[in-house]
């Protein structure tokens, strides 16, 4: 679906069901340069079974217009306006990687509004590596290439994606390149490298949360995700063997049970 | 030891070892170091709600062999990553491949541009049977990369050809050709089983859907049927309004628009869930894994290919016997130029050549050879030999075969990897007999 926000549209997926505002809502908001095509293995089943499922391409991203926003601050008071714009009050927020940031940024900003929190590969901070962050500010695709050898853990690399015929790691350099590199990756990275109030916003946090993490994940290591969840208040942490970075796809079926239950526990869907 | 700072390398593996692991992981089959093969027709839900959710493609797993089987799944994985595409789909032999692709595509009413040199069945296909299905073609030579351009309507959903066409090896200049596609705003199919991922990645040069009969070089032994579909993932489906059954809901999946929800894997997403449930050109996970056989030593065979076949067009250029040679290593070829750009690690392995004497030599040279297999395929480890005129595209009347750019003493020539000296012994006894054609005849 396409909406306004900040005067400028947005898509959404919602996961093949139309929008139903009496339905609870799930914003799932994806990583760096990336799109809402990431997170196809999860919002439709929420879609089927209850809930509006948002997969947004944030501004400048995938299908949305706009200019890439700077920072994960920007971001997270977009994700609060995008819960306005399309009439709900309150929402359980989905991050992977950069978009952990963003809704725990968001969810410290606006307690009231956020009803859980389910990180994948998260962590509290996401510095650059600098080389990595030059590549992509200089529209450079050896950054996407990069980030697709990092992201995906040993057994990611072979491949045996849960979607028969898909080859995950040309799925994600395609979407990656689908846009100017450097007017998304390089703008994300960025703003991933400047934000330093991670750990702070976590402590603030108070809504059920949880934590998918990755044994195999070198860009947000577990030592990292377990550092942010042991700041928020009965955080939930589910550790995933022989994966990687992008859980989400590498370990599909894994990651929709463990946040399945989460969601249906904690946030319950419109029974039919 | 130097201080100078390490280079970051993406270290994602290249071809030779995708060729072995790509689309497979031992420890997620009961530590099976082999594919295992999944000789089965449907696989247990766990409960009714996972049944639905698989229904529903709300996550992955597989239903029902016609649609999707987990040996076949990792050929398709294998031949996506070898060729730099986002997904692939295999069918049962290439031409089941090629017909998904249009029925994917197209609806009745549009139509299609189309590369005159094809394989004999491709051709009866768009020239006989899709107008059947109200779907019409207008035919273009390769070489005529203007051609393709002027023969674009209002209703053209896309352009098909032959990297390299069958069996006159005309070189479409694809690069050109995807150009004009993508200003038009449809996408470039392309047929490039002559040429393997080894030799050619299509993607590369603005290929959009790269289709393969997995029968020939890429299994190479010549044993199983099998094809396959493969999607590059950049075409934009929703760029304009030609696409609505990739764009608009789709009433047989619950309103899915299938280019928003899979975005670079729409189409073997569509291909799969409404062709293979619908028209079922499945493929049986025994040729699937006996495909995946061949792909471990692809470039292995290809490199031993190619070097044959150089060394069959000097032999056969030098011949008495032998009134011209056509291959794209041959420096008087049209494309031999355009064949160095897209073909770099090699021209591939057939030849097209004429013998002295026309169509009753080029019998006899076929039926005295011993070792080349005249038979009705391509692509084989061991030499293969056909005359065209009476053989592939022997459905044809005279002036389609002229307009394919066929003559009656053309003989197609598909080198194997047996040792030259052989092969060319070979030769010598058919070149003989068919400088005495009819005697040998009466033999």
């Amino acid at each position: 679906m396409k909406f306004k926000v900040n005067g400028h549209e947005v898509f959404a997926s919602t996961g093949g069901r139309p929008f139903d505002k009496k339905k609870p809502l799930i914003i799932f908001v994806h990583g760096s340069g990336l799109t809402h095509m990431t997170w196809v293995l999860q919002t439709r089943y929420f879609a089927f079974h209850g809930y509006n499922s948002l997969a947004v391409d944030l501004p400048g991203h995938g299908l949305s217009s706009g200019k890439s926003l700077k920072s994960i601050e920007e971001m997270a008071d977009w994700v609060s306006s995008v819960i306005d714009a399309v009439g709900h009050k309150e929402a359980s927020l989905v991050g992977h990687s950069q978009g952990c940031l963003v809704t725990v940024e968001c969810t410290s900003r606006y307690p009231n509004k956020i009803k859980t929190l389910s990180l994948m590969g998260g962590a509290g901070a996401i510095p650059m590596n600098p080389e990595l962050l030059s590549l992509a500010e200089n529209n450079d695709p050896k950054a996407v290439d990069l980030m697709m050898d990092w992201a995906h853990g040993p057994a990611g690399h072979f491949g045996g994606h849960p979607v028969p015929g898909l080859y995950h790691i040309n799925t994600g350099t395609m979407l990656a390149k689908s846009r100017t590199i450097q007017n998304t990756l390089g703008v994300d990275f960025r703003a991933c490298d400047n934000y330093k109030n991670g750990f702070e916003a976590a402590k603030k946090i108070k809504c059920p949360t949880l934590s998918i993490l990755a044994t195999d994940d070198k860009m947000c290591p577990v030592k990292e995700g377990k550092k942010l969840a042991s700041l928020i208040d009965g955080s939930q942490v589910d550790i995933i063997d022989n994966c990687g970075h992008m859980m989400l796809l590498e370990e599909a079926d894994r990651v929709l049970t463990v946040l399945k239950k989460f969601i249906t526990t904690n946030y319950p869907p419109l029974s039919s | 030891m130097s201080d100078k700072k390490k280079e970051l390398k993406p270290n994602t593996y290249k071809f030779d070892t995708l060729s072995l692991h790509a689309g497979y992981q031992p420890h997620k089959n009961a530590g099976s170091r082999q594919v295992p093969i999944y000789q089965t027709t449907s696989y247990l839900f766990d409960d009714v709600d996972h049944a639905a959710a698989l229904f529903n493609l709300e996550r992955g797993g597989h239903i029902y062999s016609r649609i999707s089987n987990p040996t076949v799944g990792v050929l398709e994985e294998r031949v996506a990553s070898l060729e730099g595409g986002t997904a692939a789909l295999a069918t049962s032999s290439g031409m089941s491949a090629i017909f998904l692709t249009v029925m994917t595509l197209c609806e009745a009413g549009d139509h299609l541009v189309v590369s005159s040199q094809l394989y004999g069945g491709t051709v009866n296909l768009f020239r006989l049977t899709l107008p059947k299905f109200g779907i019409k073609c207008t035919f273009v030579k390769p070489r005529d990369t203007e051609g393709f351009k002027k023969a674009i309507q209002k209703n053209t959903k896309g352009i098909f050809g032959e990297l390299v066409g069958n069996p006159g090896n005309e070189i479409m200049n694809m690069p050109e050709i995807a150009k004009i596609a993508h200003d038009a705003g449809i996408p470039l199919m392309v047929d490039a089983t002559y040429q393997t991922p080894y030799l050619c990645k299509p993607f590369e040069h603005g290929a959009d859907i790269v289709i393969h009969s997995l029968t020939k070089w890429m299994a190479g032994h010549g044993s199983s049927m099998a094809g396959i579909l493969v999607e590059g993932g950049k075409f934009d489906w929703m760029q304009n309004d030609k696409f609505p059954t990739m764009t608009k809901p789709y009433e047989g999946y619950h309103g899915l628009s299938f280019a928003e929800e899979f975005g670079p894997t729409a189409f073997t997403m569509k291909a799969r869930a409404e062709g293979m449930r619908d028209f079922g050109p499945c493929l049986s996970p025994q040729n699937a894994w006996n495909v995946l056989q061949g792909i471990e030593t692809l470039s292995v065979r290809m490199k031993k290919h190619c070097s044959n076949a150089e060394e069959m067009v000097k032999y056969l250029s030098n011949h008495e016997s032998v009134a011209w040679v056509s291959h794209p290593s041959v420096p008087d070829h049209p494309d031999h130029e355009l064949a160095k750009k897209l073909l770099p690690n090699g021209r591939g392995s057939m030849i097209a050549f004429g013998i002295k004497g026309g169509k009753d030599a080029g019998v006899a040279f076929i039926n005295n050879v011993k070792l080349a297999s005249h038979l009705a395929n391509v692509g084989d480890t061991r030499t293969l030999v056909i005359h065209p005129a009476s053989g592939t595209h022997s459905q044809m009347d005279e002036a389609t075969l002229k307009f394919a750019g066929l003559s009656h003493d053309m003989i197609r020539l598909s080198v194997g990897i047996e040792d030259i000296d052989d092969i060319k012994n070979d030769f010598e006894i058919g070149f003989r007999a068919a400088r005495k054609p009819r005697l040998v005849s009466n033999q």
